[in-house]
């Protein structure tokens, strides 16, 4: 009897406890970096959206989009993100990788037919296609591709678009973002915010 | 160039870090030690109706852990099969039973294994008053078990190791709020989100739309890593822009994983007077930690494999922005602490580099180990390391002037049989039960042929270890795996634990033995070698047979 009033004891201790905690480190916790973020550090703690120059909110910064046409194909005067495995393609609501095997069939014939189709899209040699052009990121809403991926991309956009290719050259050029601090990551550049910037080029 | 670049980010972590370990860890040994109690804390103990002045036997220090952890299961569970009647909730309905279950045990036990996709399952109230609770108190119950067993060390011929309640506000309130405090502003100002607004729609370029999430993330990202907890706010976890932005903020969040179980040696060896022998479990986590980061670098840059010849480089699952070295870097960082975030998929990885971090759970978590779990883990590898020296010159093991009797060695030999029984156990009734190896076949393996079995070993070794993170292609939704993973998170939890409280309180009972000539010096080189030495071995023997059968298999025919 006594170990199972002790028992009992113990355990209305710990519920005690445990709903204190869940006020202090949940609500109270949560709630206070929420204040933090909408007063001081607003855009970021939003979601550090983009707007087009008519104040329209595109999206963010941080999130990739796909410029396909509505089934899927790629737009060619839009600079291209790498493929996304996140719903139908850069799906904000549905993250998600490929997560296919190194020697999973799919993944070896969808790489082999993503290899084909940048190469043919972009007029270069397969074998020069980078990494990034034809595997699926880890989240589906990878931002970036390569300084050598958005190169390729250049005389291919430039044509459709009846621009200047030293033009476009330049852009991407001055798109290319560093390492951070100089040794972190890798460089990249940022598909929509280059996209945006040449669609300003239009104009 | 590229290896310059991965060097000077290693080497990045390892200054921070090293500023860190005397102050940190003299920190937390202060905190766990003190005989003062802040007002605030004098008030909660009073809510909570515990005298903080009353010390425990290692059984009373037990039972509450149990308690309270029980609690937690029941809360949790409770939050999520509520969550259609709960606030920002997004209009989700209630988790399912078995799911409920399996998140309710993954986050009280420290896991944060995840058979859900977040952002389709769950809504802001059971993520942040659920699940970024045990992140915090889950933390703090590690730390202090750990705590206990360092007391047993460092006590003579005493009843008791400590009051589990007072370690546990300590630990929330002295350490880990704070440094989460900090740590989600650092992360807000990289980029990582803080709001309550849901899913919104946009209009794109292109004249498509695009959804983009919200959620109070910064908030739970600082917590996640720093209590080396591990559960994404969204379904790819760090490799979310949302979640971890930048290379910069990987950077920040692979030394808040670190930060912790590389400090509390210090703390152990000021705990037991002595802090070369804090310097000594230190030098033999970072030896491992050394070589496992670099054969994975190296083989995720090699680009084994059919897929990645052909890419031209193993990027399927990894972010542009991290690169191979800012993947791998955080690989091994996760899961060679208990924490199991990612921030690239590892069931894409090479095979040999999908095997790594499977090695660096099977290890047993304790290079540097989850917060206090690695620190316990590896002080019980230590007395098995002792006692095997021991062994080996024909003398009487004693370990910091404590005799390790056939009582210590006993607990100490059960700890270590305890993960890979379930990790072997849970895998092999995975394939041997009828009914549940054709659902396991059918629903749950996403990737064919060996593959497969690496998918259901990762989870299973993640589950025991109390680690987290996956080989994500597999469908852990589904009655037999949220079961089965569920019952091995908190079997690789708890009872670890018992045995690390009852050595506790078997070592403090003791008095003290003086060192003789005869006895093994346990901070020299030798000892660190010793000791890397057991660790490696214990965990060759046991999983080398099942390697050969998943990832060895697909990484060497």
């Amino acid at each position: 009897m006594a170990t199972t009033r002790s028992t009992a004891r113990t355990h209305w201790v710990a519920l005690r406890a445990m709903l204190v905690l869940t006020l202090l480190l949940g609500i109270g916790y949560t709630f206070a970096v929420t204040a933090i973020g909408q007063l001081a550090l607003p855009a970021q703690a939003n979601g550090s959206l983009l707007r087009s120059t008519d104040g329209e909110v595109v999206g963010s910064r941080l999130i990739g989009q796909s410029f396909t046409d509505a089934a899927g194909e790629p737009l060619p005067e839009w600079f291209q993100s790498r493929p996304s495995a996140a719903g139908d393609g850069y799906d904000g609501g549905a993250s998600s990788g490929s997560n296919l095997g190194p020697e999973n069939t799919d993944l070896v014939t969808a790489i082999a037919e993503r290899k084909a189709r940048a190469a043919e899209l972009d007029g270069v040699e397969e074998a020069d296609v980078p990494a990034d052009a034809v595997t699926a990121s880890a989240s589906g809403l990878d931002p970036h591709i390569s300084p050598e991926y958005a190169r390729q991309q250049v005389d291919r956009v430039a044509a459709a678009r009846g621009l200047d290719e030293a033009e476009v050259a330049a852009l991407v050029e001055s798109r290319i973002q560093a390492r951070d601090l100089g040794y972190l990551g890798e460089p990249t550049v940022d598909v929509l915010q280059l996209n945006l910037a040449l669609a300003e080029l239009r104009g | 160039m590229g290896a310059l670049f991965a060097i000077l980010q290693a080497a990045t972590v390892a200054l921070v870090l090293a500023l860190a370990y005397r102050p940190l860890g003299d920190l937390m040994a202060r905190i766990y030690t003190s005989d003062r109690d802040l007002r605030v804390e004098r008030g909660l103990y009073r809510l909570i109706g515990v005298a903080p002045r009353v010390e425990q036997s290692w059984q009373v220090y037990l039972r509450s852990v149990l308690a309270f952890s029980v609690v937690g299961v029941l809360l949790v569970y409770l939050l999520q099969r509520a969550q259609a009647v709960l606030p920002f909730s997004l209009g989700l309905p209630a988790v399912p039973e078995g799911l409920s279950f399996n998140t309710a045990a993954s986050f009280v036990t420290n896991t944060n294994w995840q058979s859900y996709s977040p952002e389709l399952t769950l809504g802001y109230t059971v993520q942040f008053a659920g699940l970024a609770v045990q992140n915090f108190v889950s933390a703090a119950v590690g730390i202090a078990v750990a705590i206990a067993l360092v007391r047993g060390f460092a006590r003579r011929g005493e009843r008791t190791i400590g009051n589990f309640w007072v370690d546990l506000i300590r630990g929330s309130l002295r350490l880990l709020l704070p440094l989460a405090l900090v740590s989600a502003v650092v992360l807000l100002a990289g980029g990582v989100v803080q709001n309550f607004t849901g899913f919104t729609e946009v209009a794109t370029l292109t004249g498509g739309t695009q959804t983009l999430p919200g959620g109070p993330v910064a908030s739970q990202e600082a917590i996640k890593e720093l209590g080396t907890n591990g559960g994404g706010f969204f379904n790819v976890n760090s490799a979310h822009p949302f979640e971890n932005p930048t290379a910069w903020t990987n950077l920040f969040q692979v030394v808040l994983m670190l930060l912790i179980p590389f400090s509390l040696p210090r703390t152990f060896g000021r705990m037991v007077g002595s802090p070369r022998q804090g310097l000594a479990i230190l030098a033999a986590m970072a030896s491992i930690f050394v070589v496992s980061l670099t054969a994975l670098s190296l083989l995720e840059a090699g680009g084994a494999g059919t897929a990645p010849q052909l890419a031209g480089a193993a990027m399927e699952g990894k972010e542009t922005r991290f690169g191979i070295f800012g993947s791998t870097l955080f690989a091994s960082t996760s899961t060679l602490t208990s924490t199991g975030a990612v921030d690239s998929m590892h069931d894409s990885y090479t095979a040999l580099g999908g095997m790594l971090p499977m090695l660096n759970m099977m290890l047993g978590e304790v290079a540097p180990g989850g917060v206090g779990s690695g620190l316990y883990g590896m002080l019980v590898l230590a007395v098995i390391a002792v006692f095997i020296a021991g062994l080996l010159v024909g003398r009487t093991p004693e370990y910091l002037g404590k005799k390790l009797g056939p009582r210590e060695i006993k607990l100490a030999s059960l700890y270590i049989l305890v993960t890979p029984t379930l990790v072997l156990t849970g895998t092999a009734l995975s394939f041997a039960i009828p009914g549940v190896r054709e659902d396991v076949e059918s629903t749950s393996i996403w990737n064919p042929g060996v593959h497969g079995l690496s998918e259901v070993l990762y989870a299973f070794t993640s589950a025991a270890n109390n680690n987290g993170s996956a080989f994500a292609g597999l469908t852990a939704n589904t009655p037999w795996l949220n079961t089965a993973l569920g019952v091995a998170m908190l079997l690789g939890r708890f009872v670890p634990i018992v045995l690390v409280l009852a050595l506790a309180g078997s070592l403090a009972a003791q008095g003290k033995v003086p060192a003789t000539a005869g006895t093994l010096p346990t901070h020299r080189p030798l000892f660190v070698g010793l000791l890397v030495g057991v660790t490696v071995v214990v965990t060759a023997l046991t999983y080398f047979p099942v390697l050969t059968l998943g990832p060895l298999a697909e990484g060497l025919i």
